[in-house]
């Protein structure tokens, strides 16, 4: 099929719950074949933008198409698209062939046919020979094969995965990335992926989707997103990133920490203020005199790779990631290549991200707590 | 109104019908709730508020003072014979939760067995075994002693009333006792506490729920029955449920009878609701 | 305190089943008393399948009991997924606590109050006899309800609310939905609480002795019998009843072991 034809597109979709923004006048176009990401923060919408194209929320604005047809009200069961749910949602009633054969026999395949395909499913997911094994019995990995396995079988257009990993531990993730990749490629139908997991997102997509408070904030693939993030929000959701104020004194110059750098970005009116990324691997330490900046080394954490350092620099600490040692309390250099700076315009959200005097470990977890009830 | 307006409405429209299908699912149900739940609420206060004759009137209420004893009786006998039963069936619960859980199976079927068989026949069979001519006596008289007077006193009654709803406390109190982790039990020994100690601070505490479910299951039918004392009360004992019962059986006193139920049921719903209080489990009344 | 333990238990379930050995005792009785045994006979038996009057009531017993199940079921099933699919909590909860009210009124004010209302529409439909088969089943049905309902609900608690979206998502209609995949898990709550609603059924006295009419239950005809004298062929209708129920509770626990020893022998294979 033809890799450039628009699937499925949301126009201006928005719905509420009791009074409160979910999705805010959303429009997102997905190609034929395309492996995409919804990414963002707990109740950013993201499950809510799957369940209206799975047809389980109907927006309270805007219209749905699939292909070329408007699909608003038409009712789940008449869908082209399949869903893996979060914790997967298998019939604790049926064995492992009951479960895949589901779809088929709701349309009245043939059972022979059933019985074939059930098998070819199972080859693909790596379940031969666990047909007649109750659910109850399998463990989270293979109950999740299950269920790409009921899902798949039906030949939709479209897979929509919610969460489909957030239940599996870190290893048994990772293989399952490189699977259901695989899957996707093998089949080339779209994928449609929820998570909140950038790593994730970056690693297995063609195109992710940033979401945040019920609209997009980027578009784009995972380098793009991760090199050109458009805003402090997508910025620090992507990644570790410094982000400072900072000012445009001329086309390709900017002014910030107090001293101005070489720049690639240009078309700022003269003097507009903007926010600068600084990606912490881009950092250069130097000894104090050849630094562009200088600053006060607070904390050092060795991670295996690199260390992490945090320097303190006229009250703002950047996070900077190096291979050399530093001690702590020591006065450091910083240099920085022009390709390093990132401008972005000013957003609602400049000033909420980016300045490490907070950071812990702790914040991080506390950050990444699955998201489990968005809709409720 | 623009397109995108219309669009926005049908669409309202649509979320809806999914309301709806639960209120459609609902509507018979809501139906015979309404018509054989509240409306018999209501027509029992309309006759509480009339004569025979239908005109309104509070002479009903103003003879309340004639069941008076009636009344303070029915609570009485239903206190005791509640205590007794919960004093009886604690004990039971929880030596049955120490037992094997294939013994357990066969005494919940055991203990559930009788709660099947009629009320009235095992009441009549206990009637057989302790009057004045019962089972009780013969043997006595065997035995070369003098017959003793159980029938028709007040401990006739009280044993009639823990008899038949003795069950009805057991099952909630075991299905509380038996969920209790006993690391809980071992926490608390390992934090100091002796036996009795950990009863009152840790078994107790999260028996109550049981508790609670267990006295409203046997106080409410206790406090209302009528048959009971008829039968091992004789004329010694005339509770509430004796009075409605030869009240509502004659069309002339059919509006005080509606009168006392008015009352009983006012007054039972009240206690449940100070009960629930103590509860915070939804549907504590349930087994 | 094991030895006591053992004692108690004893003690108090010898108590429980003395009144039920008394009855299976004396239905053998050659003579008609009910306290002094003359002598084995299993002549109760024979007058007990000659009585119509009994026989008619045990048909009938079961006749409302299975009537009354079904309805209630069915009802309290549906309305179980209607209250348990309601966004209004108000209206839930009032929902609810309406529901519960003839599980939590006295038997007797059930009955009364129901008595009261068929007599009012009897008398405005001039009917000349208000109470019947109709207005007993209507009793039935209305207090084992909230039994049915209170089972059914937390099942649907329990139940993972993506399964029926699942089953959606791979082609069922709504309806097919809830008949392939809810009503499967929560098949339980549904069984038990038809169970429920059948031993009710069966047992009650108290509300069928206001709504019967000229219907006449076993539980009502041992009320008449009582009144005078019960015979020990009443004891023998209930030691058949006595012993139906044993067996049925035998083979459901037997069952239930099976089925555990079944599981634990899968558990094992599957560590294997």
């Amino acid at each position: 099929m033809n890799q450039n034809q628009k699937l499925i597109e949301l126009h201006d979709v928005s719905v509420s719950f009791d009074d409160q923004k979910v999705l805010d006048a959303l429009s997102l176009s997905i190609r034929d074949g395309e492996f995409v990401t919804l990414l963002g923060p707990s109740g950013c919408g993201k499950t809510t933008t799957l369940r209206i194209i799975a047809g389980f929320i109907e927006p309270d604005e805007g219209d749905v198409f699939f292909g070329s047809e408007r699909i608003n009200g038409v009712p789940p069961h008449k869908r082209q698209v399949n869903t893996i749910f979060q914790r997967y949602a298998l019939f604790p009633h049926y064995n492992v062939f009951d479960n895949v054969a589901y779809g088929l026999r709701v349309k009245n395949v043939p059972k022979a046919e059933i019985h074939e395909r059930v098998h070819e499913m199972l080859r693909l997911v790596n379940l031969e020979g666990l047909e007649h094994r109750k659910i109850t019995k399998l463990s989270g990995g293979q109950q999740q094969r299950v269920a790409v396995a009921r899902a798949v079988i039906n030949r939709p257009k479209v897979l929509l995965l919610d969460e489909p990993l957030a239940a599996l531990d870190l290893k048994l993730r990772k293989d399952m990335q490189r699977e259901l990749k695989n899957i996707q490629k093998q089949l080339g139908i779209t994928f449609i992926f929820v998570t909140h997991d950038q790593e994730e997102a970056l690693s297995m997509s063609d195109t992710v989707v940033v979401m945040d408070g019920g609209r997009i904030q980027q578009v784009g693939t995972p380098t793009d997103i991760y090199n050109e993030p458009v805003n402090a929000f997508v910025a620090d959701f992507i990644g570790e990133s410094n982000i400072l104020d900072g000012v445009m004194p001329a086309d390709y110059k900017a002014t910030f920490a107090g001293h101005t750098f070489d720049c690639l970005d240009a078309g700022f009116t003269l003097g507009e203020a903007v926010d600068v990324v600084i990606r912490p691997e881009d950092v250069d330490i130097v000894a104090p005199e050849q630094g562009m900046l200088t600053g006060v080394v607070t904390s050092v954490t060795f991670l295996g790779v690199h260390y992490e350092i945090i320097v303190d620099i006229r009250g703002f600490k950047w996070m900077i990631q190096t291979t050399d040692y530093c001690g702590e309390g020591e006065t450091v250099g910083l240099s920085i290549e022009p390709d390093a700076i990132h401008i972005m315009k000013k957003s609602e959200y400049s000033g909420r991200y980016g300045d490490y005097s907070t950071f812990s470990d702790e914040m991080e977890e506390i950050n990444q707590i699955p998201e489990e009830a968005e809709d409720d | 109104m623009t397109d995108a307006k219309m669009r926005g409405v049908r669409e309202r429209k649509s979320r809806t019908r999914k309301k709806g299908v639960s209120l459609l699912l609902n509507f018979p149900y809501l139906i015979w709730l309404s018509l054989f739940v509240i409306v018999p609420m209501f027509i029992v206060a309309a006759y509480a508020f009339t004569d025979a004759s239908g005109a309104f009137t509070l002479d009903n209420f103003r003879k309340l003072s004639v069941y008076r004893e009636n009344i303070f009786d029915s609570f009485v006998y239903a206190l005791i014979a509640t205590a007794v039963t919960l004093i009886l069936a604690y004990p039971f619960a929880y030596f049955m939760t120490k037992r094997s859980a294939a013994a357990q199976r066969v005494m919940m079927m055991l203990v559930m067995l009788p709660m099947w068989m009629n009320l009235l026949i095992l009441t009549y069979s206990i009637m057989n075994i302790i009057e004045t001519n019962g089972i009780v006596n013969n043997l006595l008289v065997a035995m070369g002693m003098e017959k003793v007077q159980m029938i028709n006193t007040p401990g006739a009654v009280v044993f009639g009333m823990v008899y038949n709803y003795f069950p009805y406390m057991v099952l909630p109190l075991y299905s509380v006792l038996s969920k209790i982790d006993p690391a809980l039990l071992e926490a608390a020994a390992d934090l100091g506490s002796g036996g009795p100690s950990r009863f009152r601070r840790v078994i107790l505490p999260l028996s109550m729920p049981g508790i609670i479910s267990g006295i409203t299951m046997v106080f409410v039918p206790s406090v209302s029955t009528f048959y009971i004392s008829q039968k091992l009360g004789g004329t010694s004992v005339n509770m509430i449920g004796d009075v409605i019962e030869s009240l509502v059986n004659r069309v002339s006193t059919r509006n005080l009878g509606a009168m006392l139920s008015l009352v009983l049921m006012v007054v039972i719903l009240i206690c449940i609701m100070i009960m629930n209080r103590f509860s915070d489990e939804e549907g504590g009344i349930m087994l | 305190m094991k030895i006591f333990g053992k004692i108690y238990l004893g003690v108090i379930f010898a108590v429980m089943y003395l009144p039920l050995l008394v009855m299976v005792f004396f239905s053998f009785n050659a003579s008609n008393s009910t306290a002094t045994f003359t002598g084995f006979s299993l002549h109760w038996y024979e007058e007990m399948l000659r009585d119509s009057a009994a026989m008619d009531a045990l048909k009938n017993t079961l006749l409302l009991a299975v009537v009354s199940t079904v309805i209630a079921t069915i009802l309290g099933t549906l309305a179980a997924v209607g209250i348990f699919g309601m966004r209004n909590k108000w209206f839930k909860t009032g929902v609810l606590s309406v529901s519960n009210v003839p599980m939590m009124n006295p038997d007797i004010v059930t009955g009364v109050s129901l008595m009261l209302l068929f007599a009012f529409v009897g008398r405005m439909l001039g009917a000349v006899e208000s109470l019947g088969f109709f207005t007993i089943l209507i009793a039935h049905v209305t207090f084992s309800l909230p039994y049915v309902v209170l089972n059914v609900l937390p099942k649907l608690m329990q139940t993972d609310p993506h399964l029926a979206e699942a089953a959606q998502d791979l082609g069922s209609t709504p309806i097919q939905a809830f008949f392939r995949v809810v009503l499967p898990s929560i098949s339980s709550g549904v069984v038990s609480g038809a169970l429920m609603a059948f031993t009710l059924s069966i047992d009650d006295f108290v509300i069928s002795h206001y709504t019967s009419g000229s219907f006449t239950t076993l539980p009502l005809l041992i009320y008449t019998m009582t009144k005078k004298r019960v015979t020990p062929e009443m004891y023998a209708v209930c030691s058949c009843i006595f012993l139906s129920v044993l067996v049925l509770l035998l083979i459901m626990n037997l069952s239930q072991i099976r089925q555990a020893k079944k599981m634990s022998r899968i558990s094992v294979i599957g560590k294997k």
